[in-house]
Parts: structure tokens; C-alpha cells; sequence
């Protein structure tokens, strides 16, 4: 079933990427040729398949729950769009 | 004698008849002198590639020396490099300065190497030709008008043009195995979990590898002897007993049995590159191979399943690029939900924004179990496609690519018919196993055609046998390109 702009701009919503209406329909068209080739592996008979979420089937390793960091926080603040003493700043959330 | 592959410069430091400071200067010379036409490098590390030859032959002087000490290597953008700009190819991170180095960066270096830059790529490793680049489309040295693939496009192209003799890359669908094979070089995937993607950033986790680009399979081999390796800090890193992947290089191919996939070699591939194949092929059952057909029923189903796995995947990943911590960030905005959408559109391209798109959709209220669940379906139906296969034979032999290098812009307003280019090396990430492209020939216009082997998991030995075998008795891979420095 072919997206509407609509359901464009709903994706792009809960992406939280802006998307002007004169670039939607050229994003629609793509996004559709991209779907009808996903299509193609909707109609294979799956029932009973266990799905794959690792290339290994490996079971996640568990380790200990310790301090392995020493303090990075002026590196990692240095790299930020806006900081300020020891915070990242965005614009004011609760009025 | 400074462009040759790295076990002869390996073997000419230790003679002392070359210094690393030597390779070092003439690598960015040669840098120097390409990379206005070539564009491979986004940043180029002069000084600290200076600092790291020095340190190198001060190392070799003092018996220190290993056997990767003092070769000059160029990491993949994708890769963090601590106090150096790595940028992903995006807008979004043009001035990121990492904070610390990748695992594999920091093995590489370990290992005496001399990081020189950092190589360009497709935004966010998405793309199959490099014209994704928010730093410009890298050209093939092979011809200034063609793509060199993607998304290890600048590292291809840098080791392709003789510029450093090996450079690292990632492979996610295909990223290192289709740039080698367009720019007449080898590229080697590893299996999945045998290199940490500890400060290799993100784009699709269950798939993402880091890997190798360089011009033999020996030299592959060497390189992955000192990257792979249990890392603590990356969860699917795997613990395995050490290796040493150039012990099977000079093994006999007596009784080596190639799967020949029927999939592969139907209509849709060049005439060109199946001759080329056709050709490797003989040379290797000269030596003593044999072949045998074999049948990957669900392979076609490869290319659907991974655009929904790695969209998804990605776009899970890349909601971290709000314009909060670090990175790009809008400089108008109404409000903290305007700021994280006008950031959004800003710092990413177009194609980084289309699979954040439909990743966000297939994972989305009510469509993940007919899409994300029933792709991690079909991926498992391919893996025991592959598992049914090697039953049959010890290595799986066809084409890295359906095409040789294609012209700049004739496949950008087309996604899917871009993406098609990884027919041959998705499965590989779907299902984790290894696989090296090498190059077997050339097209009637001179481009290089690559052949993959890919093989069992864990399975590099193998694999590296089979393409070294085949570079002792031709010589494609010494093919150097019409613009090389």
C-alpha cells in the first residue's frame, strides 16, 4: 500500500527530522520503491521459524557490576554543542 | 619500492634498507599530490603520522619492532581516533573530535603502525558508491568518471591508488568487500564478532564489522592477526584462542571443494564479470580445486530482509544525533522537539534520512512483527541456506559485485537500484560469516572485477588460502591504476 504525505510526515514526527512539504513527495516516492522492494520478503511462509537477532545465536555475556571509567566528564562536556558548568544546555523544557 | 604491498615493506624496514619515517613522507606525498583528484582523505594527519614514524624507528632501533611496525595505514572516518576529527562523512559530526581511539585503531596502533588520516566514506557507512559523502564523492582511480563503491570508498580508493598500502574499513552489507572489487584491491570481512566495534559508530549493530582493505590476501592476513581479539567493552565481542591466519596461506588447494552458488550465476550480472569469474575459476581447479553446485534458495531474499534489519537498526542508533551532547546543532529553533528536528535535517543527508525513515516505520506501532520479526525470520532461512551449503563444500566462490565501477550519478536518484549493488555481500552480514573480495580480471573499459570467497564462520584461514593460492599464480592484484601518483 503506497505511503500518503501524511504518513510521511508521521514517520518523520517520530524520527524527529524536519521535513519541508516540498521535499515530502520526492521522500514518498523513494520510500515507496524502497518498500515494495521490502515486500518481496513479506510474502514468504515463516510459521514456526525462530527469528535471528544475532549472527552467532551467542548469548549475551554478563560481567561484573564495577567501576571501570575513571571521570571524562570536562572531555565529554568539551564536545558539546552548549555546556555549562558541569551541563548540557537545551532550551528551556518547563515553562 | 614505497608503494608495494606490506610484507615487502615489512621485509624491507627489518633489513633496515627503508625507515618508517621514510614510508611515512612519501605516503603523504603521494596523498599530497592525489587526493585533489581523488578525494579519498577527509583529514590528513601530518604531524601525528610524523610523531608515530619516529616513534617507530626509535622502536625498531631498540628491538622492539614487530612485523607491522613503521607501515603507514589510514583508518575509515566510521572509526574513532582519539584528539583527531572523525567526521562519518556527515555534516552532523564535521567538527567531532573523538575522544578516544576505536579498538581496532588502537590495536593497529598497538601494533606499530602509523595511522596517516582518515579516509572518506558514505554518510554514516550508507551507500554503495560514496557519493553520499557530506565531504564529496571520492573518485576511482581507475577511471576519474566512475564511482570507487562505497561505503569504504576512500579507503579503496587510497589503497587502490597506491597512496598507503592498507587501510582500515567496515562492512555492514557489503562496505569492504564491493569498494575492493570496484577498485581492483582485496577487502577482507571478518566473522562477525571477531574485531570489537568498540569506537566504531553505529549504523547497523547485529552487523556491523570492522575489516581490512589492502592489496593481497597476505597482507589481509597480517592485518587481521593484529586486529582481531576479545574486547570487554563491546558485548558481542567474541572470546576465542588466538590465531595466527597466515598459517594455511601456503597449504596445497588439493581437495579444497568450492560451493559454486546457482543464484549467482543467473541473468543480471555482467557478461564481463562472469568471464572474469568463469576464468578464476579454471585457474584455481588448476591447482587442484574442485567444484561443485550448490543452492542458496532464499538468497534473493537478502537485499529485502537487510533493508529492514539495518534501517531499523540504524535508526535506533542515530537518535543519539540530537544536537545535546555533541555534534551539529540547529542554530534557530522554537522550542527543545523544533531543536531535535531542525538538528536533524540539517546534519543529515539524504539517504541517512530515508533509512532513519523507514527504520522508524518498520519499527513503529503495529508493523514490527510483519516487518522487523519476520525479517530476523527470513534471515535465519538464509543462514541455514548457507549452513545446508557448506555440507557440500569448504568455500563459496561467485561475484564481490553484479557490475564493475559505474558512472558518478547514475544510480543517485534510484536508491533500490543502488542497493542491488550488494546483492553478492549482504547475505554475508545477515548471517555473520567471512568473506574476502579479491581482484580476478578486467571489463573491456578496464575496470577491475572482484571475486568473493566467502566461507564458513570463522572460517579466514580458509578463505585466505584460497585468494593467496590464486594471487601466487596471476597477477591482477599488482595491477596499478591509471591515477595513481
Amino acid at each position: 500500500m503506497p505511503l500518503s504525505l501524511d504518513d510521511v510526515q508521521r514517520i518523520a514526527h517520530l524520527a524527529r527530522i524536519e521535513i519541508t512539504p516540498a521535499e515530502a513527495e520526492d521522500i514518498r516516492n523513494k520510500l515507496d520503491d524502497i518498500f515494495s522492494l521490502i515486500g518481496r520478503m513479506r510474502e514468504v511462509d515463516t510459521s514456526g521459524i525462530a527469528p535471528m537477532s544475532h549472527a552467532l545465536d551467542a548469548v549475551l555475556p554478563v560481567r561484573d557490576d564495577r567501576v571501570s571509567e575513571g571521570d571524562h566528564r570536562e572531555e565529554f562536556l568539551r564536545i558539546a554543542p552548549a555546556a555549562a558548568e558541569g551541563l548540557y544546555l537545551v532550551p528551556k523544557v518547563i515553562e | 619500492m614505497h608503494t608495494a604491498p606490506i610484507a615487502e615493506l615489512a621485509a624491507a624496514l627489518a633489513a633496515r634498507s627503508v625507515s618508517s619515517v621514510e614510508l611515512t613522507i612519501s605516503a603523504l606525498e603521494r596523498i599530497g599530490a592525489a587526493n585533489h583528484r581523488l578525494n579519498a582523505f577527509i583529514t590528513v594527519d601530518q604531524d601525528g603520522a610524523m610523531t608515530r614514524a619516529r616513534a617507530a624507528d626509535a622502536a625498531r632501533a631498540s628491538g622492539k619492532a614487530g612485523t607491522l611496525t613503521g607501515i603507514p595505514v589510514a583508518h575509515k572516518d566510521v572509526l574513532m581516533t582519539a584528539g583527531l576529527r572523525t567526521t562519518c562523512g556527515s555534516r552532523m559530526l564535521e567538527n567531532f573530535v573523538a575522544p578516544y581511539d576505536a579498538f581496532v585503531v588502537q590495536k593497529l596502533s598497538d601494533a606499530g603502525m602509523v595511522s596517516v588520516g582518515k579516509t572518506n566514506m558514505d554518510e554514516f557507512a550508507m551507500g554503495s558508491s560514496n557519493e553520499n559523502s557530506f565531504f564529496g564523492a571520492v573518485r576511482n582511480p581507475w577511471s576519474v568518471d566512475c564511482v570507487p563503491g562505497g561505503s569504504s570508498g576512500g579507503s579503496a580508493a587510497a589503497v587502490s591508488a597506491r597512496l598507503v598500502p592498507a587501510a582500515t574499513g567496515t562492512d555492514t552489507g557489503g562496505s569492504i568487500r564491493q569498494p575492493a572489487a570496484l577498485s581492483g584491491i582485496c577487502g577482507l570481512k571478518p566473522t562477525y564478532g571477531l574485531c570489537s566495534r568498540y569506537g566504531l559508530i553505529a549504523f547497523a549493530s547485529s552487523l556491523d564489522t570492522p575489516g581490512v582493505l589492502a592489496q593481497t590476501a597476505l597482507d589481509c592476513a597480517l592485518l587481521l592477526n593484529a586486529m582481531a581479539g576479545h574486547d570487554a567493552r563491546d558485548s558481542t565481542s567474541l572470546e576465542r584462542p588466538t590465531e595466527d591466519y597466515t598459517r594455511q596461506l601456503e597449504r596445497s588447494l588439493e581437495g579444497v571443494r568450492i560451493g559454486l552458488p546457482k543464484e549467482y550465476f543467473s541473468d543480471g550480472t555482467d557478461a564481463a564479470v562472469v568471464k572474469a569469474i568463469d576464468a578464476a575459476l579454471k585457474e584455481l581447479c588448476k591447482l587442484d580445486a574442485t567444484t561443485v553446485e550448490v543452492s542458496l534458495p532464499s538468497v534473493d531474499l537478502s537485499v529485502p530482509v537487510y533493508y529492514v534489519i539495518a534501517p531499523a537498526e540504524a535508526s535506533s542508533n542515530l537518535s543519539r544525533f540530537d544536537g545535546v551532547r555533541y555534534g551539529h546543532r540547529a542554530t534557530r529553533y522554537a522550542n527543545l522537539d523544533d531543536m531535535y528536528r531542525r538538528t536533524r535535517a540539517e546534519g543529515f543527508g539524504a539517504e541517512v534520512k530515508r533509512r532513519i525513515l523507514v527504520g522508524t516505520y518498520v519499527l513503529s506501532h503495529g508493523y514490527y512483527d510483519a516487518y522487523y520479526l519476520k525479517a530476523q525470520q527470513v534471515r535465519r532461512l538464509i543462514a541455514e541456506d548457507f549452513r545446508r551449503a557448506y555440507d557440500r563444500c569448504d568455500v563459496i566462490i561467485g561475484p564481490t559485485s553484479p557490475t564493475t565501477a559505474f558512472k558518478l550519478g547514475d544510480k543517485v536518484d534510484d536508491p533500490v537500484k543502488m542497493y542491488l549493488n550488494d546483492i553478492f555481500t549482504v547475505a554475508g552480514n545477515l548471517t555473520g560469516a567471512p568473506g574476502i573480495s579479491i581482484p580476478c580480471g578486467f571489463d573491456a573499459r578496464g575496470l577491475p572485477v572482484g571475486m568473493l570467497i566467502q566461507g564458513r564462520h570463522f572460517g579466514e584461514a580458509s578463505i585466505l588460502n584460497v585468494a593467496h593460492q590464486y594471487q601466487r599464480v596471476t597477477d591482477w592484484h599488482r595491477r596499478v591504476p591509471p591515477l595513481a601518483p
